[in-house]
């Protein structure tokens, strides 16, 4: 078994073709440390020339840019969540918006997700982009050829062959890829393959203020993430989990990746995320049978109708 | 009522993108192709028991259907003028490449075997266009199912195992439905047969689709797609009916043969709408990817 398709894969650009390659690149994005300032959104957009999406206010805390897509290849996500309330309510008046309650969370929550003041609210951020994934299934189902793996292990569309069919949008487990309405074509993150090839880092990473996105050889920012995660429970936040760091999920284990401080879902990523080629087998079999079944509708239908 | 699962997102946005396939193109499609494929089933065999009538119908529609699904197909891209991009490699784990290297071939042969069969010019090769048209149909009926199947749409992809035979029940429905609307009562037993049989085999595979999914394949019972599948279901199994006790009534058999194709066209818009729906609400996306993690949680802690 190759794991071509699904499982770990320790040499992603060996499995792609790749004789001769450099490292696999990827990002570590420790959400810990975003403070939501959006260098990162504004650093892509003028280094790739990304055009303007609309410019509208979304009601979505300080998120106005709302999701990736073919015209955002960085999306910072702003949540407030209102915190657990630890003691029992007594009643009396509070400080926060009708609703929400004191509390007494404990102090030290990282350095994000501290409770802001009297307001009693959980401020996450988070600065989402092209998982890179192992097992991509926007370039599996690309007809194509124009997604493809590059020698870093990253997954670029080149726009000059897309031809705009669409087919990777629904495949994304991610919901990351899209296509450019006036333009016809699909776009994402390239994590800037240009800037690579030039041995210069991403420009999201490289405006970073705080590091949270941080850029290097995947193996070594696995290693750096799992140090992070042991050291914040160290100091007691536990809710610090890794998210698309196991080369034993459901893709493959992601070339960007994550430290989150909920779930998965709460940031807008999917908990459990496939890659629909694991399926390609069982897929084909079941047309292979069908086809098989309206060829046996035909002859017996011929045969059924002697005269 | 099974109460509404709770579950976290981020502002009730969607997970994944709305497929970009625009309607009617795409749907319209998987209900032509399925048209066809089937149709050329047919042709052959009325061109090897001698129902020219038939055969004239069955190659109409077959070429036709092609030509028309191609098209709606290349207006569909995103970038029209680039429709051959699609031949330049070819691709096992996209079912769109391999459905290009289906739909190319098919499209040329059920043309050339039409017109041989309409000029009677070469009616060697004509024969020979046929019958590699026929060896290519139940492919194309079928392969379109891994086309909507291979994304992470949950309605489509978890369905992946009755979906293919949804689509060549719908696709037997539609040619048997179209071949007996155009066709005399002499020759037009093979495409009630298979009008019948495709009629049972797309409502069984569509009720054991719904047994299996759950909640997720709520898109097809609920909203406009579920009333969309249902008409679609109700108007197949009245045509099947229609059919058995039409006897030699020709308007009875045109009715029949109508209501199956609208049918079968109905099937594959609902079940594309289904998509949209299920792709655009995080329901379908976190409640049945937490199970899955928290049945992994409790195996392990077991197994410990």
């Amino acid at each position: 078994m190759s794991n071509s398709l699904f499982g770990p894969l320790t040499d992603v650009q060996g499995d792609a073709g790749y004789e001769d390659h450099p490292p696999r690149m990827g990002f570590f994005t420790d959400t810990s440390v975003c403070i939501g300032c959006k260098a990162c959104e504004v650093a892509c957009k003028e280094w790739n020339e990304v055009p303007e999406d609309g410019i509208a206010l979304s009601g979505m805390s300080y998120d106005n840019s709302r999701e990736l897509g073919a015209d955002t290849w960085r999306h910072v996500a702003f949540i407030e969540k209102p915190l657990h309330p630890t003691t029992s309510d007594l009643g009396l008046p509070g400080m926060g918006p009708p609703g929400w309650q004191e509390t007494d969370a404990a102090p030290g929550h990282g350095d994000q997700g501290a409770e802001s003041g009297e307001s009693g609210v959980r401020w996450l951020m988070s600065s989402d982009v092209c998982k890179h994934c192992t097992h991509a299934a926007c370039l599996d189902v690309c007809p194509t050829g124009s997604l493809f793996r590059t020698e870093f292990g990253t997954v670029v569309v080149q726009p000059d062959i897309c031809n705009g069919c669409g087919y990777c949008v629904p495949a994304c487990p991610y919901g990351v890829i899209d296509l450019r309405e006036d333009d016809g074509r699909a776009f994402k993150c390239t994590l800037c393959y240009d800037r690579l090839k030039d041995g210069q880092q991403p420009a999201c990473a490289q405006a970073c203020p705080t590091e949270s996105i941080q850029y290097g050889e995947v193996s070594e920012l696995r290693e750096r993430a799992r140090l992070r995660v042991a050291e914040l429970h160290e100091q007691g936040v536990d809710v610090a989990r890794l998210y698309g760091a196991d080369p034993d999920d459901g893709v493959g284990g992601d070339g960007a990746f994550f430290l989150l401080l909920d779930e998965p879902e709460v940031y807008g990523l999917p908990p459990d995320p496939v890659v629909t080629t694991r399926d390609l087998g069982s897929i084909w079999r079941s047309v292979g049978a069908a086809a098989a079944t309206l060829l046996a509708v035909g002859i017996g239908s011929f045969v059924g109708s002697r005269r | 009522m099974v109460p509404e699962p709770e579950f976290e997102s981020y502002y009730g946005r969607q997970i994944l993108k709305t497929p970009t396939w625009k309607t009617p193109d795409v749907p319209l499609y998987l209900f032509l192709g399925g048209l066809a494929g089937a149709s050329a089933l047919l042709a052959e065999g009325a061109a090897i028991t001698g129902r020219p009538a038939l055969e004239r119908v069955t190659r109409v529609a077959a070429a036709a259907g092609a030509g028309a699904g191609t098209a709606a197909l290349v207006h569909d891209l995103g970038r029209p003028e680039r429709f051959l991009k699609m031949l330049r490699v070819l691709k096992v784990t996209s079912p769109l490449s391999v459905g290009s290297f289906i739909l190319a071939p098919f499209s040329g042969l059920s043309a050339a075997a039409l017109a041989s069969n309409l000029t009677g010019r070469l009616p060697r090769l004509g024969r020979l266009a046929g019958l590699g048209a026929a060896a290519l149909g139940p492919p194309l009926a079928s392969y379109t199912a891994a086309l909507i199947s291979n994304t992470a749409v949950p309605a489509w992809h978890e369905a992946h195992r009755e979906l293919p035979l949804v689509f060549v029940g719908s696709g037997a429905t539609a040619a048997g439905g179209l071949a007996l609307v155009a066709t005399p009562l002499a020759e037009n037993g093979p495409a009630r047969l298979m009008a019948i049989a495709g009629a049972g085999i797309e409502i069984t595979a569509a009720e054991l689709l719904k047994r299996r999914l759950g909640m997720v394949a709520e898109p097809y019972e609920q909203g406009r797609s579920g009333l969309l599948m249902k008409t679609a279901r109700a108007m197949t199994a009245a045509s099947a009916a229609l059919t058995v006790v039409a006897g030699r009534s020709r308007a009875l058999c045109a009715l029949a043969g109508a209501s199956y194709v609208t049918a079968s066209a109905l099937t594959r818009f609902g079940i594309f709408e289904a998509g949209r729906v299920s792709a655009e609400d995080p329901k379908y996306t976190v409640v049945p990817q937490r199970q899955r993690l928290e049945q992994r949680k409790a195996e392990a802690a077991a197994s410990a």
